[in-house]
């Protein structure tokens, strides 16, 4: 840490950036797959965004700690193990205690291991910085990601099935009384790219500096 | 028309840049436009000029769907009353089709040109006639019995989404008409398809409101043994969407197109020949209802003509080039048939086959110019060589 004290300016925006201006979502347009997959409902969006954190913040320490010692030429298959192993556990933490979101989650705990923003920060970030810098720049990402992703899944799982969390929000509200019905096309694929469109739209309405000159 | 002007040209200094109004500038020119033609006149450089502009281009259009609107008007009434067993006249048909209709258009009026306008202010571009023919054309494609909430619905999607988020009239990827109904049929499945839907009163006990496809898919009955014959089919006798009835009125709406130059016909005649061709391979298999249903048949039913008059000719999400109105035509036809005959899930295969063919449109474009300017190309080099 040496020179920087442990929350300077900077260290605050390696947590802040990632949450709007360099979101790794809506910017960096990474991990669009699992955002499509796992965001029909909200309780595996949180699951998956949790896991992400856990293995991302994990992940950046150890090849921040090992990134003296890592030879340039394999330096992505020690990433590649580091990652794998920290899903491992996720994935049987999973098993153990949630089991009915883990078979939901199904293949997509296993795909974090590909997801491009945890390898894209180990590649850019962890390689060359401290660990605590490299910790703060983790968590910083992984929130940016799991934001999106729960911002994505609370709009998907209110209008498609009408709950929040398996709660039957509008059920309570008595809407359907009035003649509404779930709109059957939020659960499918399309309109979550549509979703992440919207927020992207708006974001980019609130925030000037994003949009592109050319 | 004087008092129109008089009015407008009392207000216009509000709406001018320094007036009150400035930022409404829009909604006023787009009124203005609308009634007058404008006094506008270009400044530099030379144009090319010409006698039909988007508003008229748009007008003829409307008025090549008047037949469907009259006939499919009159039809929603027809089907009602033979559903509860009424005779009824002509004209009693008629009215009680058009206080159906009314809504269904006013609602997709009203939404879509709010969509539009706050779009236009927001941009401080002027508004594109555009949503006119979308517009009359939402209506047309919908059950009677759709709940208005959810027709607006479908309409701020299909506008937002499929059209302004890409700058507008003129950008769009995706036929705005077919986007609404698209996002309707995913949305809401119960009120866009099966057996109630399609004429008021189907819930009548003992009736079923089906449409020829609906009961081909359903694979219980072939064309033979239904309810409904060619000559039904062909003046339009049948259910179905409020507009697509009819072949005989949509042939009409087509000729008008065709004459005024307006819709291409390489598109409308190769969508038929390529759904033809496609349909007729089809009953050569023929392992289910819809496979040995003739082909000809097959053009007559369900959205088939209405959508290859009125959608695929959409001149915006069409090809540009001759010869890539002729593949994209072909292809259309191809995919209608094909999904017809192979998802029952979804009988009517018009509109994702248009929509699927809008995505493909810029792409056809693309290799055919390509190609022609590789061929003037080698021409060159065998002059120069």
């Amino acid at each position: 840490m040496g020179k920087n004290s442990l929350f300077s300016k900077k260290n605050k925006s390696l947590l802040t950036d990632p949450l709007d201006d360099n979101n790794p979502v809506t910017v960096q347009v990474l991990g669009i797959c699992s955002a499509l997959a796992i965001t029909v409902q909200l309780k595996p969006a949180v699951v998956m965004a949790l896991s992400v954190i856990f293995v991302m913040c994990v992940a950046n320490v150890v090849v921040s700690l090992m990134r003296k010692f890592i030879p340039s030429r394999i330096r992505i298959i020690v990433q590649l193990v580091v990652i794998a192993s920290l899903v491992i556990i996720v994935d049987e933490v999973l098993k153990a205690y949630v089991y009915d979101v883990s078979k939901e989650l199904s293949v997509f705990v296993g795909l974090i291991i590909t997801n491009c923003i945890i390898m894209g920060r180990l590649e850019a970030f962890a390689l060359a910085n401290s660990p605590w810098e490299s910790f703060l720049d983790g968590l910083g990402n992984a929130f940016g990601y799991g934001w999106i992703l729960i911002a994505v899944a609370f709009f998907r799982e209110l209008l498609g099935a009408g709950t929040l969390y398996g709660y039957p929000v509008l059920e309570k509200l008595g809407v359907y009384e009035l003649g509404y019905e779930n709109n059957g096309m939020m659960i499918l694929p399309p309109m979550a790219l549509v979703t992440v469109g919207v927020i992207i739209w708006i974001q980019r309405m609130r925030n000037q500096k994003l949009i592109e000159t050319n | 028309m004087k008092l129109f002007k008089n009015i407008l040209n009392s207000v216009k200094p509000h709406f001018e840049a320094g007036g009150k109004l400035e930022k409404l500038y829009p909604a006023y020119d787009a009124f203005e436009t609308f009634l007058f033609v404008p006094d506008h006149t270009t400044h530099k450089g030379t144009h090319i000029k010409d006698a039909i502009d988007l508003k008229r281009t748009m007008a003829f259009v409307v008025l090549a769907m008047l037949p469907c609107i009259l006939f499919g008007m009159w039809n929603i009434g027809d089907q009602y009353y033979n559903a509860i067993n009424v005779e009824a006249t002509f004209f009693e048909n008629l009215i009680f089709g058009f206080w159906k209709f009314l809504p269904l258009l006013i609602v997709s009026y009203a939404v879509g040109l709010t969509v539009e306008f706050t779009f236009a202010i927001s941009r401080g571009h002027s508004v594109n006639e555009g949503y006119l023919v979308s517009g009359m054309l939402i209506p047309l494609i919908m059950p009677v019995d759709v709940p208005l909430w959810m027709l607006a619905v479908s309409v701020v999607f299909a506008v937002v989404i499929g059209k302004e988020v890409f700058g507008g009239t003129g950008m769009n990827i995706l036929n705005p008409a077919l986007t609404a109904r698209a996002f309707l049929f995913f949305a809401y499945p119960s009120y866009m398809s099966g057996d109630k839907v399609w004429v008021h009163g189907a819930s009548v006990d003992g009736y079923s409101g089906e449409t020829i496809l609906g009961a081909l898919a359903a694979n219980t009955q072939n064309w033979n043994s239904l309810l409904w014959n060619a000559t039904d089919a062909f003046y339009g006798f049948i259910p179905g969407s409020v507009g697509e009835t009819s072949f005989i009125a949509i042939l009409l709406g087509a000729a008008i197109l065709i004459f005024s130059g307006i819709g291409s016909w390489r598109i409308i005649l190769f969508t038929f020949l390529g759904g033809y061709l496609t349909a007729l391979l089809f009953n050569l298999w023929g392992v289910n209802a819809l496979m040995s249903t003739p082909a000809h048949i097959h053009l007559i039913i369900g959205g088939f003509a209405f959508g290859a008059v009125f959608m695929a000719t959409d001149p915006v999400t069409a090809t540009q080039t001759n010869q890539g109105k002729i593949i994209y035509g072909l292809l259309v036809g191809f995919f209608a048939i094909v999904i017809r005959v192979f998802n029952p899930a979804y009988p009517e295969g018009m509109m994702l086959a248009i929509l699927f063919m809008n995505v493909f449109a810029p792409l056809i474009d693309h290799y055919i110019i390509e190609s022609n300017i590789k061929k003037r190309l080698s021409r060159t080099k065998i002059a120069t060589s």
